[in-house]
């Protein structure tokens, strides 16, 4: 099972395996990491599962749609590789992922 | 000895519950006990991924079995719990056992409302509120059958958006004179009728049903106009009622849900109620009210979570709920109920996408934002930070919704 890497704001690391087609939000909700809430459960409606996909990362990630680009716009503090986590599909390329969490998803 | 903490009802927020404990600190035993043969699963894809099926089975679940195993959480399936004994701190089975609790949650949910009419027990004729249900349901789609949907309310318009996309025929019959009439202003449901019909759906309204025909299975839907739609299937989605047998007869004060302070306790201090079910306060709001919604259930639940760990973690949030047919997005922020002006952002007539903000005495309460996923959010932060902002603004396209913020 690929594994991957979430950091919190405040530094705590966690490392998760999440199952090839599951969402990287659904592996920080399946091992209560507090920095992704989900209050939607991943059907793209609430942006409180945003993260930042390491740098390195982004391009095997690829670019948010168009609702999750706009929705991303609003959420709190967006940087040029934020994602909803609940759209990133665990796929085994991203095997070693790493994302960031923000501070706050409100 | 261990303590045990007992979670009547295994939906979302059983499951947002039983996590929730792990997380405050909970060292003793959890288990869950619901009433379907399925581990928790989520109901919103119900009636959109998993009926058009690009969701199956266990990608609605909330979590694998897997999840429950590793936080020590059991999940007991198929158990009916028939009573409790608050003096003796016990729940009573179907199956006869009877188990023992130092904390009691109830999250039991709401179940579909049932009406009464001729041929309603016909084969074909279906309500639309569990995982069974829609199996159900699956069984009878295929580009050459007919379906009548009973209730022109968000579940009857997401169904009818899926069923129609995969080729059904559908007739949705709503009693009341527009659809979505009890949630939205006559603007937004003028727009969902004229979606659906471009799509393929007929919608008519102002009709009651009054008999299902058919001789051991359904054959047809007739109302009380003589209108008679022809029919291989039909589905009734006209709202939920509240779960709240168990909490009444156990004695717990019961209004239009279990009743509950913002720490989503009930008046017995080993009693607690998330989710679907209960009547709840909302100091934003300023009343108390019960709430049919997946973000309710996950906060409110993180509440009760608290208060079963002796903790004080009061549950204060905005509603907000979404609807996906086709391809509008519908978010809605707050909620409209007593307002007395809409306001609309974009073009409603000719577009998939715009926004009616509704307000009250020039406050925002509430917006329906279709394919608006920025005015959402800000909308959300609007009613937050309770900000004012000039209807014109909301109504001028040439206004950046971000600057409502400022």
């Amino acid at each position: 099972m690929p594994l991957i890497h979430y950091i919190e704001a405040d530094g705590a690391e966690y490392e998760a395996e999440v199952a090839v087609g599951s969402s990287v939000m659904q592996g920080a909700v399946d091992n209560m990491i507090d920095g992704i809430l989900a209050e939607c459960g991943g059907a793209c409606s609430c942006a409180t599962c945003h993260c930042y996909v390491d740098e390195s990362w982004f391009d095997k990630v690829g670019e948010p749609g168009t609702t999750e680009k706009m929705m991303l716009e609003m959420a709190v503090d967006p940087q040029p590789t934020s994602r909803l986590s609940c759209q990133i599909k665990v796929t085994e390329e991203l095997d070693g992922l790493v994302v960031r969490l923000p501070a706050s998803q409100y | 000895m261990t303590q045990r903490a007992i979670i009547v009802g295994a939906g979302q927020a059983a499951a947002q519950l039983a996590f929730g404990l792990r997380k405050c600190g909970w060292g003793g035993e959890i288990l869950i006990l619901g009433d379907e043969p399925y581990d928790p699963y989520q109901r919103p894809p119900l009636s959109k991924e998993f009926m058009s099926g690009s969701k199956c089975e266990s990608e609605v679940l909330i979590h694998s079995s897997s999840v429950y195993e590793k936080y020590n959480i059991g999940v007991r399936t198929g158990q009916l719990v028939t009573a409790i004994n608050r003096h003796n701190k016990t729940v009573n089975l179907d199956n006869g056992k009877v188990l023992s609790y130092d904390k009691l949650a109830l999250c039991t949910g709401a179940q579909a409302r049932r009406i009464v009419l001729p041929g309603i027990d016909l084969k074909g004729v279906h309500y639309l509120r569990t995982l069974e249900d829609v199996k159900s349901i699956k069984r009878y789609i295929s580009p050459s059958t007919r379906v009548v949907i009973i209730g022109g309310g968000y579940i009857g318009l997401e169904t009818a958006a899926v069923l129609s996309q995969l080729g059904v025929s559908v007739t949705v019959l709503e009693m009341q004179d527009r659809v979505l009439a009890r949630v939205t202003a006559p603007e937004v449901s003028e727009f969902y009728t004229r979606v659906h019909t471009e799509e393929g759906v007929s919608i008519q309204t102002g009709v009651s049903v009054n008999t299902i025909e058919g001789e051991g299975r359904v054959k047809a839907v007739c109302c009380d106009n003589g209108d008679y739609y022809q029919a291989d299937f039909v589905i009734i989605g006209v709202g939920v009622i509240p779960n709240v047998e168990l909490a009444e007869s156990c004695g717990l004060a019961v209004d239009n849900g279990i009743v509950v302070n913002e720490f989503a306790c009930t008046e017995d201090i080993d009693i607690v109620s998330a989710g679907d079910c209960t009547n709840h306060p909302n100091s934003l709001l300023g009343y108390r009210l019960r709430l049919e919604s997946v973000p309710n259930a996950i906060e409110q639940a993180k509440t009760a979570a608290a208060s079963m760990c002796g903790l004080a973690k009061a549950y204060v949030a905005y509603p907000w709920f979404w609807s996906d047919q086709y391809d509008l997005k519908l978010q809605i922020a707050g909620l409209s109920q007593g307002f007395d002006q809409v306001v609309v952002r974009g073009d409603r007539e000719n577009t998939r996408s715009f926004v009616a903000w509704y307000l009250k005495q020039g406050k925002l309460l509430a917006a329906d934002c279709i394919n608006r996923p920025r005015e959402f959010m800000v909308a959300k932060q609007l009613l937050v930070k309770g900000l004012g902002v000039d209807p014109l603004k909301l109504a001028d396209e040439s206004v950046d919704p971000k600057t409502f913020l400022i």
